[in-house]
């Protein structure tokens, strides 16, 4: 454990993904604390010392309102990647472990759910569902279309695991089905696990944005998101205008979270897979 | 069950479990828009009416469209003794809509009372000559630069991979953005919106063709560039798996020339590309849907654009359908791929009839 922690700090790109990630989840939780939104000014007023990222269609102070998308944002994203990571991890360990006919009805509903597009849903239910479009039911809905991705590699992996000795050993010693699958099986796929969840946050930042950019994002007091700043902005005319201030500043957010996963998740593969490393 | 021919029955029983899935994504297709608030509430909320009895008409009209109300043999709305139109029940509704999609009729649009299917066969071309060309080239810069990255190693792959890796996690729609607004506003050097002159009607006369043409750039690089970063970064490990594995090694030891390393390795990297190309393909019309928002291009994410705005739910629900089921058939077609071109899955398909 101590040597794979040490080779991962010595990948330039895990560096950098860690200062990235932190650095934008510092800001999220307690950036809208200490920083103070300035005062409402005119339409699009470009970036001087009182407003450091200038303001929006309505006057709002840009700094304050990218804080405040990024927390939701990645609160989207975090729920979404939870559930999805839960649900798949769940369902793939217990399919690939049980084997059988139970492991062939999970099979079926991951091999099914995989094929319909998580974004198709998303248009459905959030186009017929003004009044209860918030954050939560979006993430929500992330997470409930694309933990099938989760499901079919960890099942995999499971059903890999399962013909493996030290299983063999622990059910001769008495050990109940549930005690395998968390204390031998689970712990093998933790880095694998740990991995596909940063990839879920990250889609699910993805998603989200793309919903909002598309007019179905969340609705509500403080329920703006990176995806949704970006739609006001193309929507009144930030792009026409040149009012670089109102698209810039949320793009770059928006595209530093996904790289920061990325690479983090990329050099934790080149770790745990060898075969990768040179 | 045609045991003797294993890949007959495989590619038969893969039909089957597509239909299947085709159904049960038809069903959400038509329950999950009728979770929430009632679609016809929504668009008579919308609207005013001089009297109430033109108000009630819309509105009978409006449910009579969507498949809301019983309907007689002869056509007829059934109706109970005060003359209120009955309610038909979801399972019928259901089985309606499941009938009328396979006789081709996607609805009508509450918007501008044109078929649905004509609405899409109108905007599909332009999403598929934007997306197409960007898939495929993108496909086969990713590619080539990801292998190359894969058996150069060193300071070519320490730019590229980085490089690769921040491409793909740009949005298709932040990158328009950016592009739109140095290219498009700030130098002036290719149109912003539109995929032609707004003076021209679409035909084959050279000037339309000029114009679309120049229109077409900005959108395209929007798409290809990104695809391309994702392509090198999958090409890439697997290049890197496959030149590690043993058969790599021993052509090596046999002394065989490298450009014949090279193409062995290539074949077998190739094959989960080549399911990627096919996927992306599927994807195709969902995928890039809001770079077509962002440049007005007049392709089906703008129809759809128009359609959630407006809350036309039968134009919404008739892309969102046409969406899954390129998916489904991408699925399919790379199901049929690996089974006709992987040599282990023949094999195992031969073992398994035995």
């Amino acid at each position: 454990m101590f040597k794979l922690l040490k080779n991962l700090i010595k990948d330039p790109m895990f560096v950098i993904g860690v200062v990235l990630f932190f650095g934008t989840i510092v800001a999220a939780l307690i950036g809208p604390y200490i920083y103070t939104a300035a005062e409402e000014g005119l339409s699009y007023e470009s970036p001087s010392s009182s407003y450091w990222l200038g303001t929006d269609n309505l006057g709002q102070d840009y700094v304050a309102l990218l804080l405040q998308g990024l927390r939701n944002s990645l609160y989207v994203g975090f729920m979404a990647g939870i559930i999805a990571t839960t649900v798949g991890t769940l369902v793939g360990l217990f399919g690939g472990f049980k084997g059988g006919i139970i492991d062939d009805i999970l099979n079926m509903f991951t091999n099914l759910f995989i094929v319909i597009p998580s974004f198709v849903v998303l248009v459905l239910v959030s186009a017929s569902w003004p009044e209860g479009r918030s954050l939560t039911l979006i993430a929500v809905l992330i997470g409930l279309t694309t933990w099938p991705w989760t499901a079919r590699s960890v099942r995999a992996q499971a059903a890999s695991l399962r013909s493996r000795d030290h299983i063999s050993l622990a059910r001769i010693n008495g050990a109940t089905n549930l005690q395998i699958i968390f204390k031998h099986i689970l712990p093998y796929l933790a880095s694998y696990v740990f991995m596909v969840f940063i990839m879920q946050v990250a889609s699910g930042i993805l998603s989200e944005s793309a919903i909002s950019m598309i007019g179905l994002g969340p609705i509500g007091e403080g329920s703006t998101s990176l995806g949704v700043i970006l739609n006001t902005a193309k929507n009144n005319s930030a792009i026409t205008y040149g009012y670089w201030w109102g698209i810039f500043p949320a793009s770059i957010v928006i595209t530093m979270i996904v790289f920061a996963l990325y690479l983090l998740n990329n050099s934790m593969e080149g770790v745990f897979n060898p075969r990768l490393r040179k | 069950m045609l045991k003797k021919y294993p890949t007959t029955r495989y590619v038969l029983l893969r039909a089957i479990w597509y239909f299947l899935t085709f159904l049960v994504a038809l069903a959400l297709n038509f329950f999950l828009p009728r979770l929430g608030s009632d679609p016809v509430d929504i668009m008579m909320a919308q609207s005013s009416f001089s009297s109430p009895e033109i108000r009630k008409q819309t509105e009978e009209n409006l449910r009579k469209d969507f498949g809301l109300l019983q309907i007689s043999d002869n056509g007829e709305i059934v109706r109970d003794d005060n003359g209120k139109a009955l309610a038909a029940s979801k399972a019928s509704q259901l089985v309606n809509y499941i009938s009328q999609v396979f006789h081709g009729d996607l609805g009508t649009s509450f918007k501008n009372q044109k078929p649905v299917s004509q609405i899409i066969i109108q905007a599909l071309p332009w999403t598929i000559a934007l997306q197409l060309p960007a898939i495929i080239f993108g496909w086969i810069l990713g590619n080539g630069l990801g292998a190359l990255a894969a058996y150069r190693r060193g300071v070519f792959d320490k730019v590229i991979f980085p490089l690769a890796l921040l491409m793909s996690s740009i949005p298709f729609f932040v990158f328009g953005m950016v592009l739109v607004y140095f290219f498009g506003i700030v130098w002036e050097i290719f149109p912003a919106v539109g995929a032609y002159d707004i003076n021209l009607t679409p035909s084959f006369s050279i000037d339309f063709l000029v114009s679309a043409a120049y229109h077409y750039i900005l959108p395209f690089f929007s798409i290809f560039l990104i695809l391309a970063g994702g392509q090198a970064i999958g090409m890439r490990s697997m290049g890197i798996y496959e030149l590690g594995t043993d058969y790599i090694k021993y052509a090596k030891w046999l002394g065989l020339k490298e450009t014949r390393v090279l193409a062995y390795l290539f074949r077998n990297a190739m094959l989960p590309q080549l399911t990627g190309l096919a996927l992306s393909i599927g994807q195709m019309v969902g995928g890039a849907l809001i770079t077509e928002m962002i440049f007005s291009y007049p392709g089906l994410g703008m129809a759809m654009l128009t359609a959630i705005q407006t809350n036309d739910y039968p134009v919404i629900q008739g892309v969102t359908l046409l969406i899954t089921s390129s998916v489904l058939l991408a699925n399919f077609t790379v199901d049929i791929l690996i089974a006709l071109l992987d040599p282990r899955v023949k094999q195992s398909l031969a073992m398994d009839a035995n």
